[in-house]
């Protein structure tokens, strides 16, 4: 058995994987590699949070993420609260701050957040003393889906360093592109953003990435490609061609995966839009691990929940002896 | 701060074949018969068994590995961040008679953990306790059907299993540390 | 009532003085500066080790008042000013309603008549309701006491109404002070555009928006040959245009504030909404830029544009979050410790830019310690450092975009008219 080398957990909060070390990335896939095989057991839960409380605080609709951050919790044997707050009702309403105080007034131990706005995450976390777990803030981070993306294609592909892996789809708008960046350029993998001119934002090169605006040079080395959802009902998005145009110059189809390595993985942060960034055929074929990328979602949602939980017993514990 | 080496490689060697055998005598032979480590060193313990069992019985047992991070009750309470392994039991236990194994026995917090984790894979027929070391201070009603070696020790003591697998070598010893918290910070075995 | 400030270092730019000397205070003039002057005073301030300088005139500040009065008050602004130093402000007409009418230029001089506790000389607005559609008396207003016309906040984006006000200025030998951004250009933009706003994942703000307004602003101001003073300098580009038309002899002025040469878009990384401020924070090489405009002289002026906002207009999301820091408290010590440290200005230099320039572009009699001048001086002790602490702040707001920064030189007293107003 070869002992490695493990990082000693000390954030409160997960607020974007810019702002975690290789090593804290690692302990975190590692750790959730343990909870995937309890995610495989009969009984898939573990004691580990029993008796804190865990709140989702969504101000943007979004099932997928809240229902993933609901059952990780769940199977840690914590108690979930959820509360959706209308996007439309927050200028006249309590400040997101005060919502955050409240809640921890209300002795949760941790708020896993979801807001339109970059940095929301940031702000809740300096204003309170429990937990916050960025669940998708604007289009800055969306850190356990970059997450959930790394352990995917570790677990596919064993490693991460020197992998070629595209993005393709509305980098500018998208929190999983950038957690994606920062995730995966730490471990060494080559990051090719892929996207029409208006949709590529200034600069990011910067971040580490090769951009291209030709979508089979994008596939052209890749060992794993992640298509963004297009979302055209944006006002942003009223300058750009239609729909079909995208999806016939940026389209993920059977066609131009042919091109591309064999055993290519194909993924998706989801929810799919069929027939606008990828095709029927190839989401539900071969190469994707859509899917996968669900059950993983859990189980990476776990090991967050979990280490974030214990960095806060840290802190209570330190109080304790002072 | 002192060590005293108590137990020898060729003890410890003695002591698993005697566990080893005690366990086939009280189960009437290997049928429905599991061995499942605590890691770390519980494990490396419940690999030797089997080799013995194996040998001694031409069997192949299946062998697992547990680990009980999560189902520790302590884990607010720990100094040192806990370290994750990974629980690997690729076998049903459903009506098995699981031979559950760590290195030393203290507390019985650990062994508390790993029936609850246990259980949370099936219902066993049986789950029997073997432990290399029993050095006393029970927290809990918990004994051990299997035991290598009863040693009287007192809380400021460390009791420390070494293992070729792990530590290269094989030994037991204890360690005066003069902390009567060494339990807090780490779990009673 | 006689006031003597004994040993001090007196610098005064005007008079090209750089000397341990006294200075002696009589009804609020300075009646006597040299070696030991020897004069029984009621007060006697020992500034051995310190330095003695005139009180800043800082001509960008934005007090609130009338209409916000929760931010600011012409009252508590003009105590943050003489806890930074600062003897004489220029107030902005971005309050409610506007400073675009004799009316409420009127009532504005009462407040401060009744509650200023240092120098406030007012900027009206260029156009009613600062719209950018209608320009307003400025021959009138001036009259009425303004001495500068700004929409500060806005730029009038129509050339040819831009046009008319400075040929109007030129007439009324009033100065126009340029909030140089084309909106149409910055939008919706809330940090630097490049790297900053696409990792923060913000809208970003590009610095072509700026300079391409500066460079209109001055070739009207060449047409016009009236005098225009360009606000808040934050980018290399403004910079260069600024440095060429002054080279060609047209007559333009400039200001920057600290925040532009002491902070980079790199401070926001954490989403810390008491740097969103527009111009936004730039890049290093901007800030760069900035430091030799100043030491080469295309900078002429360091302004605070003091812009105080409340909790709950800060203390929220980033992209609801108000622009601006305030600065008034700041402004010196920020500014000696970027400057005077690493040798970009002298002391001479510094001084002047924050009180003899800001004086004479705005044409007060103002930013000198000459005798018979008005006794406006701060004292200041160079060397000491101090860290910014938001509790310490005694502006109305706190949003300083500098608390929790160490700084190099405290102001220790600061003198108005020859009366104490602050004492550290």
């Amino acid at each position: 058995m070869t002992k490695k080398k493990t990082a000693k957990w000390v954030h409160k909060d997960l607020l974007g994987l810019e702002y975690l070390s290789k090593e804290d990335i690692e302990l975190l896939l590692d750790t959730a590699g343990s909870f995937r095989e309890i995610l495989d057991r009969k009984i898939k839960k573990v004691p580990a949070l029993r008796g804190k409380t865990v709140v989702n605080l969504f101000y943007e609709p979004s099932t997928r993420t809240r229902v993933s951050f609901e059952v990780a919790a769940k199977r840690l044997s914590a108690d979930v609260i959820n509360i959706a707050v209308e996007s439309s009702s927050v200028k006249k309403g309590e400040t997101l701050n005060d919502t955050g105080r409240n809640i921890e007034a209300l002795k949760a131990d941790i708020i896993v957040v979801r807001h339109n706005c970059s940095g929301a995450a940031a702000m809740l976390g300096r204003n309170v003393d429990i937990s916050v777990i960025n669940a998708g803030d604007g289009w800055h981070e969306h850190p356990t889906q970059g997450l959930l993306d790394m352990f995917t294609l570790r677990k596919k592909l064993g490693k991460l360093e020197g992998l070629n892996v595209s993005i393709v789809g509305d980098i500018a708008h998208s929190r999983v592109a950038r957690s994606n960046i920062w995730g995966l350029t730490k471990f060494g993998a080559k990051v090719t953003v892929c996207a029409p001119k208006l949709l590529i934002p200034p600069e990011i090169d910067k971040m580490g990435v090769r951009v291209t605006n030709n979508i089979d040079e994008a596939l052209a080395e890749a060992d794993a490609i992640n298509v963004l959802r297009m979302q055209f009902e944006r006002d942003d998005m009223k300058a750009f061609p239609t729909q079909l145009e995208y999806f016939k110059n940026f389209g993920i189809t059977e066609d131009r995966l042919k091109k591309a390595k064999k055993d290519i993985i194909v993924m998706h942060p989801g929810p799919i839009n069929r027939g606008v960034e990828i095709s029927s055929q190839v989401a539900d074929g071969a190469n994707s691990v859509i899917l996968e990328q669900v059950t993983n979602g859990i189980a990476v949602r776990m090991a967050v929940l979990f280490w974030v939980s214990q960095a806060r017993d840290k802190d209570k514990k330190d109080e304790i002896t002072h | 701060m002192s060590i005293k080496q108590v137990f020898t490689r060729e003890e410890i060697e003695r002591a698993i074949t005697r566990i080893s055998h005690e366990i086939i005598e009280n189960n009437k032979g290997v049928k429905d018969l599991v061995i499942v480590g605590i890691r770390t060193r519980g494990y490396v313990l419940a690999e030797r068994i089997a080799k013995v069992i194996d040998n001694l019985y031409g069997t192949k047992l299946d062998v697992g590995g547990l680990d009980i991070t999560f189902y520790r009750d302590d884990l607010s309470l720990v100094a040192e961040q806990p370290v994750i392994h990974n629980t690997e039991i690729d076998f049903d236990i459903e009506n098995k008679n699981i031979v559950l194994v760590d290195d030393v026995l203290y507390t019985g917090r650990t062994i508390r953990c790993a029936l609850d984790a246990l259980i949370d894979f099936g219902r066993p027929r049986t789950i029997q306790l073997a432990v290399l070391v029993d050095r006393g201070h029970r927290e809990l009603p918990i004994r051990a059907d299997y035991v290598g070696k009863n040693l009287p020790t007192s809380q400021k003591e460390l009791v420390q299993v070494k293992f070729q697998e792990t530590d290269n070598e094989d030994s037991v010893a204890i360690e005066e540390t003069g902390n009567d918290k060494e339990k807090d910070s780490k779990m009673g075995s | 009532m006689k006031l003597l400030i004994k040993n001090g270092r007196v610098i005064d730019p005007a008079n090209k003085i750089d000397d341990n000397l006294d200075i002696l205070i009589e009804g609020g003039k300075i009646s006597k500066t040299g070696k030991s002057v020897d004069a029984k005073a009621e007060t006697v301030i020992d500034a051995s080790g310190k330095i003695v300088m005139p009180g800043i005139i800082d001509m960008h500040v934005h007090l609130r008042e009338p209409g916000r009065e929760d931010k600011e008050t012409v009252f508590s602004g003009t105590m943050a000013a003489a806890k930074g130093g600062v003897t004489s402000v220029l107030c902005m007409p971005n309050t409610l309603p506007s400073l675009d009418s004799a009316e409420i230029i009127n009532t504005m001089k009462a407040i401060i008549k009744n509650t200023a506790n240092v120098d406030v000389f007012i900027c009206g607005a260029i156009t009613i309701k600062r719209q950018g559609k209608e320009l307003v008396n400025i021959g009138g207003l001036k009259k009425d006491g303004i001495i500068a016309i700004s929409d500060d906040g806005a730029s009038v984006d129509s050339d040819e109404l831009m046009l008319k006000a400075l040929k109007e200025a030129k007439k009324e030998k009033i100065l126009v002070i340029c909030h140089s951004e084309d909106k149409a250009l910055s939008g919706k933009g809330l940090v630097n555009r490049g790297f900053t706003s696409t990792r923060l994942g913000l809208r970003g703000i590009s610095k072509e928006s700026e300079y391409k307004r500066v460079g209109r602003d001055i070739k009207l101001a060449e047409e016009s040959g009236a005098a225009a003073h360009i606000a808040h300098v934050s980018c290399a580009e403004s910079v260069e245009i600024i440095r060429k038309a002054k080279k060609k002899g047209i007559k333009v002025t400039a200001e920057t504030a600290p925040h532009y040469f002491s902070l980079s878009e790199g401070d926001l990384l954490d989403y810390n909404t008491n740097m969103k401020i527009n111009p936004p924070l730039r890049a290093k090489d901007d800030i760069l830029a900035i430091k030799q405009g100043l030491k080469d002289g295309t900078i002429d002026i360091i302004a605070s544009d003091h812009a105080p906002h409340t909790e709950n207009e800060k203390e929220i999301e980033f992209e609801h979050a108000e622009f601006g820091t305030i600065g008034l408290e700041t402004e010196l010590a920020v500014s000696i410790t970027e400057l005077i440290g690493s040798g970009i200005l002298t002391w001479q230099e510094l001084i002047r830019k924050m009180s003899l320039n800001p004086a004479m572009v705005l044409g007060i009699d103002k930013g000198t310690l000459g005798v018979n001048k008005d006794a406006d001086i701060a004292i200041v002790s160079p060397d000491k450092e101090w860290i910014v602490d938001k509790a310490g702040l005694v502006s109305k707001s706190k949003n300083s975009a500098f608390i929790g920064r160490k700084l190099k030189g405290a102001v220790e007293c600061t003198i108005y008219r020859g009366k104490v107003v602050y004492k550290a």
